[in-house]
């Protein structure tokens, strides 16, 4: 590994929490030791639960967080890479070149909590219409009902 | 860019590229306004070599409301973009709001072919949150109840996707088989679909009485049913016309691209976390793990079929081997005291009140579970903050992953195959979408 | 002579009236005619959303037989089907489709709302669900559950084809001024049509 980055266990499961612009190389680095697979690619907004204890002491809490599951089948292991992203600055590289399948799991984070992943090849909203406003998963928006937002279908007889 | 060889493997490995390029790739990456212009000129006679064909997404063949954009030239499909999102339920932000013990009732509408696999997953990380352990017999009534729903999931695939690829018969003949093992779920869970069943600290009810013989009489029932889609399907001429050879992928594709469950074997990657990295008691029952050869959807149908002959032979191992006890924990946090007990004590009426209102308290922590569904790794990332609810739930689903999938298997096939294609990925579009 | 299948010789009808004929007629008002046909060969398209598709499609597979009511046709296209059943939660990205949809199916059409989640948005309070998909389209039928058994969704059936068949619906949707009174307003002649359109409320 080329760069020290800070590592937890989480209820035996080993945790890895680089910075931002430490999240291509570490990810890099991890691929070449391995880890083909990127599992899964979400988020957390922290907003609502600032005072977390599971942080290591020299990485400091920002709002979002962005969790990379990375998998090495061969050597049935896995680890998660934690990423603090502050919400001033939302943007972390995209992992797109290194494991293509994390394309439409960026595209899901992008959608739901407004985080940009840098280089990504396509960086538009996945499961929400095109139009919407906001970011639903955010801890500041309310789940509870939203007016109906639709134009009116063009009559096609 | 090199790939590390996957071991046991015999495909050429820098195929693994091909999910790698950013420009010229199989994905469609263009906006509604943009697929106009690519189009070309409707007007213009000379201007017909590309065209952007819309699918979906209501349409009979795409399993929902999956819809896909495909930039074809005459027959052939070149990209293609799939569009997903026209069930998007908020699970995740539903599930922020539910206690505990609500969580299941939430997630079981994700996978709704395979529910109790959500069930399952949600509950095996509220477990590990916790740091419960759940009786034997509660682990062995949740593999039981979980192999039987891969049965229904299967048969559910080999009814979709012989309508698909037209062998109506087929959909006939699957569901009448799912029906006998959803009669058997509701007599256990109470319902056909969105049990509730599986739940943090065990399941939701004991077996009812006389269940072996209920499980015998599918054991007895659908092995000969499956030897029947045998003769009808497997050998049959047309139906490996269809399939074989189309939509073909390589062990190193299919793990760029995360893809996990049939589709990954498919390649002959033997991965099954059951097998690799057991959870339940998978490591105390027998079975196989099932691999193809060649990538191709005729494997991804093989797969499914013999891996419901695999289910049952696991289903009647847990049917000599289901041990007695309780079917839920005993600890008195998750679990509400009994009925009986309310009735004449005041503390246990709190008890159970508190439980059902307010929820248990889960310490704080985050945790990432996994099991195998019938369309692959099904993950549940859990965030607790210490409260009575979820902080943030999210589940892997693997039907969302696989549809990644879906332009790299058909770049270069016919606008025929699509629909082969899309129907051997078995997508579930409530867990695309959730 | 002059032969018709069923009735016979009708070259003397003129002169015998209907005394030679080998069977009798059945006489009933058109109308009374024209609401048992649309009763009996009502044609639900296909529009499977959710979890309630795979029950939608349970009812019209072999064990629960969805032919005995004469309604074994799913159609695929909007255009030959006079029934939309939605199945399903409707997402706000579904919404417009939905009614898309609804408008390409030829009059007279009838909409069966299955489960809960299609009828008040179920447990899906949130942004993402439409809270009832009467706010788009309008809803004959109600079929609760979640998702309804395909007993259920069988009665809502034929509590559907008995209002066709009294002409109950015909008189309610008279009486709404053709809908479920549901009113939408038409996009303005100026062209402003940027703004998205506002159901109101039930």
């Amino acid at each position: 590994m080329t760069t020290t980055v800070p590592e937890t266990s989480s209820f035996g499961q080993r945790v890895l929490h680089p910075l931002p612009d430490q999240l291509f190389a570490t990810a890099s680095d991890l691929r070449d030791g391995g880890f083909l697979t990127a599992v899964d690619v979400t988020a957390v907004d922290y907003l609502a639960h600032p005072g977390r204890t599971d942080l290591p002491a020299d990485v400091s809490p920002e709002r979002f967080e962005v969790v990379v599951f990375l998998h090495a089948h061969q050597r049935r292991e896995r680890v998660r890479l934690r990423v603090q992203v502050p919400v001033g600055d939302p943007v972390v590289p995209s992992l797109f070149d290194l494991f293509p399948g994390t394309e439409a799991m960026e595209r899901e984070v992008f959608d739901l909590f407004g985080i940009t992943f840098d280089g990504h090849p396509d960086m538009t909203r996945i499961l929400l219409p095109e139009e919407w406003e906001g970011h639903p998963l955010r801890k500041d928006v309310d789940t509870g009902r939203i007016p109906v937002q639709f134009r009116e279908a063009p009559v096609q007889r | 860019m090199s790939i590390e060889a996957p071991e046991g493997t015999h495909t050429d490995l820098d195929s693994a590229e091909r999910v790698h390029r950013r420009d010229g790739s199989a994905v469609l990456r263009v906006s509604e306004a943009e697929a106009f212009e690519l189009a070309g000129d409707p007007d213009n006679p000379d201007d017909d070599e590309r065209m952007i064909l819309n699918m979906g997404p209501s349409h009979p063949s795409t399993h929902g409301v999956l819809r896909l954009m495909l930039e074809m030239e005459g027959e052939t499909v070149l990209r293609t973009k799939p569009v997903i999102g026209y069930l998007h339920t908020g699970m995740e932000k539903t599930g922020e709001n539910l206690s505990y013990l609500q969580g299941p009732t939430n997630v079981t509408r994700m996978d709704y072919a395979a529910p109790l696999f959500s069930e399952l997953a949600f509950s095996l990380a509220t477990e590990k949150l916790l740091g419960i352990e759940v009786p034997p017999r509660a682990t062995w009534i949740r593999m039981l109840m979980c192999e039987l729903n891969r049965v229904a999931s299967h048969l559910l695939f080999q009814a979709t996707n012989g309508m698909d690829l037209g062998a109506v018969s087929m959909m006939i003949y699957g569901w009448r088989e799912r029906e006998e093992v959803l009669r058997f779920f509701e007599k256990v869970t109470g319902l056909r679909m969105n049990h509730n069943y599986i739940r943090p600290g065990g399941v939701a009810a004991d077996l009812p009485d006389g269940w072996q013989d209920d499980v015998r009489r599918l054991l007895d029932l659908i092995p000969p049913r499956l030897d029947e889609y045998d003769t009808l399907l497997t050998g049959q001429p047309i139906f490996r016309e269809r399939l074989q050879g189309v939509g073909v992928m390589t062990p190193a594709e299919a793990l760029a691209l995360s893809a996990t469950g049939p589709i990954l074997r498919s390649t002959g990657y033997a991965w099954d976390l059951r097998r690799d990295e057991p959870y339940l008691a998978y490591d105390q029952v027998d079975f196989d793990v099932l691999v193809g050869t060649y990538g191709d959807s005729f494997d991804r149908f093989a797969i499914r079929l013999n891996e419901t002959r695999e289910s049952l032979r696991i289903v009647e191992q847990i049917l000599d081997q289901m041990p007695s006890g309780d079917y839920r924990t005993q600890d008195k946090k998750v679990t509400p005291p009994p009925r009986a007990r309310i009735d004449d004590s005041m503390e246990a009426l709190i008890h159970h009140f508190k439980i059902f209102t307010e929820g248990f308290h889960v310490p704080e922590g985050e945790v990432y579970v996994a099991v195998e569904s019938p369309r692959g790794e099904l993950g549940c990332y859990l965030v607790s903050d210490g409260g009575p609810n979820p902080y943030r739930m999210h589940i892997r689903g693997p039907s969302f992953v696989n549809l990644q999938t879906l332009p790299h298997l058909m770049e270069g096939g016919l606008i025929a195959d699509a629909v082969a294609v899309i129907s051997s990925v078995d997508p579930i579009m409530g867990e695309v979408d959730r | 002579m002059r032969r018709l299948p069923i009735l016979g010789d009708v070259s003397r009808v003129s002169d015998d009236g209907l005394e030679g004929l080998e069977h009798n007629f059945v006489t009933a008002r058109i109308e009374d005619l024209v609401k048992w046909s649309r009763a009996r060969s009502c044609w639900p398209a296909t529009f499977g959303l959710a979890c309630c598709a795979i029950e939608m499609m349970a009812t019209g597979a072999a064990h629960y037989d969805l032919a005995r009511y004469g309604m074994e046709v799913f159609r695929a296209s909007p255009r030959q089907a006079d029934l939309m059943i939605v199945a399903g939660r409707v997402s706000q990205k579904m919404a417009p489709i939905l009614r898309q949809i609804y408008d390409q199916m030829m009059e007279p059409k009838w909409v069966i709302s299955m489960g809960v989640c299609a009828s008040s948005g179920g447990m899906f309070n949130n942004y993402a669900i439409v809270q009832g998909v009467d706010q788009v389209v309008p809803v004959d039928v109600y079929a609760p559950g979640c998702p309804p058994g395909p007993e259920t969704l069988m009665h809502a059936i034929l509590t559907l084809h008995e209002s066709i068949r009294t002409g109950e619906l015909t008189r309610r949707r008279e009486a709404n001024d053709g809908g479920a009174a549901i009113h939408v307003e038409p996009p303005s002649p100026d062209g402003t049509t940027e703004q998205p359109v506002q159901l109101g409320s039930r």
